[in-house]
């Protein structure tokens, strides 16, 4: 990690630069999404860098450094390693950033078929063979997960490194969640298949009280007994190979996740 | 209207529209109604406003990991069982706001939430719960150190209590002594019969709200009909529980091999522990504004299946799903005794209905007994 000195003539605000790889941009909208919070930040930090949501842009180093998006090109491999070495706090953001995010799909395929199919001049395409999460090429100082991220656990995290102390974020299951806002178990009500109970919690429980199953946004939670769940999940009428589908989603290639799935696949084969 | 009280310990019986004049009476003394409804596909707990709230006509049918709701053939008003909800979430909430710490010129103040108790009648309380009840009643208000806002929900509380004549298939209150017939400790106690209902008197505040219905002494056949109803569902408990030796039972058989088989199963996802009546494990947080100048102490319930939950200085004293699940069941049936003076499990079956992959407390009992 960094500890290069910067010069300063008075204490000066901390700087947060914001960078982005392969990722729908989602998770830094969370953060102009925090509304009059975002003014407590920009009050808090000096906005050194982040081209969603202004032209400035200040060269590092930095001293929290949000990263969205997967690294899936070889040009993201090299910006990463600069970017590590111009930051003193590397917070990985969402999904795509602690995971691969769906894009790592391609992961399970051969990539150049893919890009043979997909485009009228494949010639320009430069990319890697897989879509994994920034903690794969450099040190990650903390992953805050999720599809788009919660804006109050970004702001958890931020506060934290502005006080010095550990971030509070919540390793158990969304199913504590649901409970907690009274939401009944759609598995259980319905027979609704829902990775609730094997997914790290944070977002609120917000699918299953709309009536559809966890998606696994968040990832594995602690120790996730994904194996219990899927054969669960067979009783309930779900074919091995719709198990396999359902791990592999928008963090599917998380660790416990991808080897869930690729059990469930063999299965099927 | 009738002009005389009825005594405690009375039984008188009363139409089934007279229920309303039951919920006005209480609006009147200031009650916020809080009772079983259609929520989204479960019978929940929530404010009602009158009879028209409550799930007439329905019933649920309950299983390991399955719970459906079904239209009944008759226009019960009370008949179904316990569903996921239960009465702590009223008296012991979820999230609870504990007090606000601000700096100031150097040090710091504290200013505790203090905010109005809410005045809550529980319309339907089975008597698995009404024992949940006082059984957390010990917990939160037994010893030196009670909880303030806990007590003064508590002794708002008016309880309506409503015995059960058609057990679920999760059921085991018999086994465990806490129902079908609910109390003492109920304010009223209802009995649905076919045509009317059975009310038992249990309280001077009980005596009061009755005081505006329209009843009547009941009948000996009525009366008959209760206590065969009654029986009868003590008869048909969906499940059973032995419970002789239990404290015993577990201590001795800490390392039995079934421990590492639930643990296969066991997700640890924490439903068994939110959903428990009884259950009372809480986290407390520290939420700050960015710069640290203010905090709010909040208060969320937690659970011992969780990893965070046992990690304390230097580690994690139950790494393992084994140790957790364990640790769990140990508590509900053996060191609950020598904690609080009462198992901790009441058999409503919640946690059998409400495990996502069906673990069923009363089988991992007969499985450490060594009768399966």
């Amino acid at each position: 990690m960094s500890t290069q000195k910067t010069k300063r003539a008075e204490p000066s605000k901390p700087k947060l630069a914001v960078f982005k790889f392969a990722s729908c941009d989602g998770c830094q909208l969370s953060l102009l999404d925090a509304e009059e919070a975002l003014l407590d930040v920009a009050g808090a930090v000096e906005i050194a860098y982040f081209v969603e949501a202004r032209d400035r842009r200040l060269s590092g180093p930095y001293d929290v450094t949000l990263v969205e998006g997967s690294i899936s090109t070889p040009e993201q491999a090299r910006e990463i390693r600069e970017i590590r070495r111009q930051s003193k706090y590397l917070i990985a953001i969402g999904a795509c950033a602690t995971a691969g995010g769906i894009q790592a799909l391609r992961n399970w395929r051969d990539v150049d078929e893919f890009i043979n199919i997909v485009y009228a001049h494949p010639q320009y395409i430069d990319t890697l063979a897989t879509s994994v999460p920034i903690s794969d090429y450099v040190q990650v100082d903390f992953e805050l997960r999720g599809c788009p991220i919660n804006k109050h656990q970004l702001l958890e995290v931020i506060t934290s490194l502005l006080i010095g102390r550990q971030p509070r974020t919540p390793t158990h299951s969304v199913c504590i969640e649901c409970k907690r806002r009274a939401t009944p178990c759609i598995m259980v009500t319905q027979g609704t298949a829902c990775l609730g109970p094997v997914t790290q919690a944070g977002c609120g429980a917000i699918c299953p009280a709309y009536n559809r199953g966890c998606y696994g946004c968040y990832g594995p939670m602690e120790a996730p007994n994904t194996e219990s769940l899927g054969l669960h999940l067979q009783t309930l009428g779900m074919g091995a190979d719709e198990i396999s589908r359902l791990y592999r989603g928008f963090s599917g290639y998380a660790e416990a996740f991808r080897l869930a799935s690729d059990r469930f696949e063999e299965v099927t084969a | 209207m009738t002009e005389l009280t009825p005594d405690i310990g009375a039984y008188v019986s009363i139409d089934k529209e007279a229920l309303e004049s039951i919920f006005r009476g209480l609006k009147q003394e200031g009650y916020t109604l809080i009772g079983p409804t259609l929520g989204e596909g479960a019978i929940v707990y929530d404010e009602i406003d009158g009879m028209d709230d409550l799930p007439i006509g329905w019933t649920d049918r309950q299983e390991a990991a399955t719970y459906r709701l079904h239209r009944r053939d008759d226009q019960a008003v009370f008949g179904y069982v316990v569903g996921p909800h239960s009465w702590k979430r009223f008296l012991f909430p979820p999230v609870q706001k504990l007090m606000t710490i601000r700096k100031q010129n150097g040090s710091f103040s504290v200013e505790p939430h203090v905010e109005e108790p809410p005045r809550y009648a529980f319309i339907g309380v089975r008597g698995c719960e009404l024992q949940a009840i006082h059984i957390q009643d010990r917990v939160f208000l037994g010893g030196p150190y009670q909880d303030p806002d806990y007590k003064a929900r508590r002794q708002l509380a008016f309880v309506l209590a409503v015995n059960c004549t058609e057990p679920g298939a999760t059921c085991f209150c018999a086994s465990m002594d806490t129902g079908p017939k609910a109390g003492p400790g109920f304010d009223l106690g209802l009995t649905e019969l076919d045509d009317v209902f059975v009310i038992e008197v249990g309280s001077e505040m009980g005596r009061r709200i009755m005081s505006g219905v329209r009843w009547r002494p009941a009948g000996a056949f009525e009366l008959q009909t209760m206590r065969e109803r009654l029986t009868q569902a003590e008869k048909s408990m969906g499940r059973h529980m032995d419970i002789s030796d239990l404290p015993a039972l577990l201590y001795q058989n800490l390392e039995h091999p079934r421990w590492d088989q639930v643990a296969e199963r066991c997700l640890s996802c924490a439903n068994c522990t939110m959903v428990c009546p009884t259950c009372f494990c809480s986290d407390v947080q520290e939420v700050s504004d960015l710069l640290g100048e203010t905090n709010e102490r909040v208060r969320v319930w937690d659970s011992c299946f969780s990893l965070q939950f046992s990690h304390v200085h230097g580690g994690n004293i139950r790494p393992h799903v084994r140790s957790r699940y364990r640790q769990w069941m140990t508590h509900k049936l053996a060191s609950w005794v020598d904690q609080f003076g009462t198992l901790g499990c009441v058999g409503c079956g919640r946690c059998i209905t409400w495990c996502p992959v069906g673990i069923d407390i009363t089988e991992e009992i007969t499985a450490i007994r060594g009768e399966v």
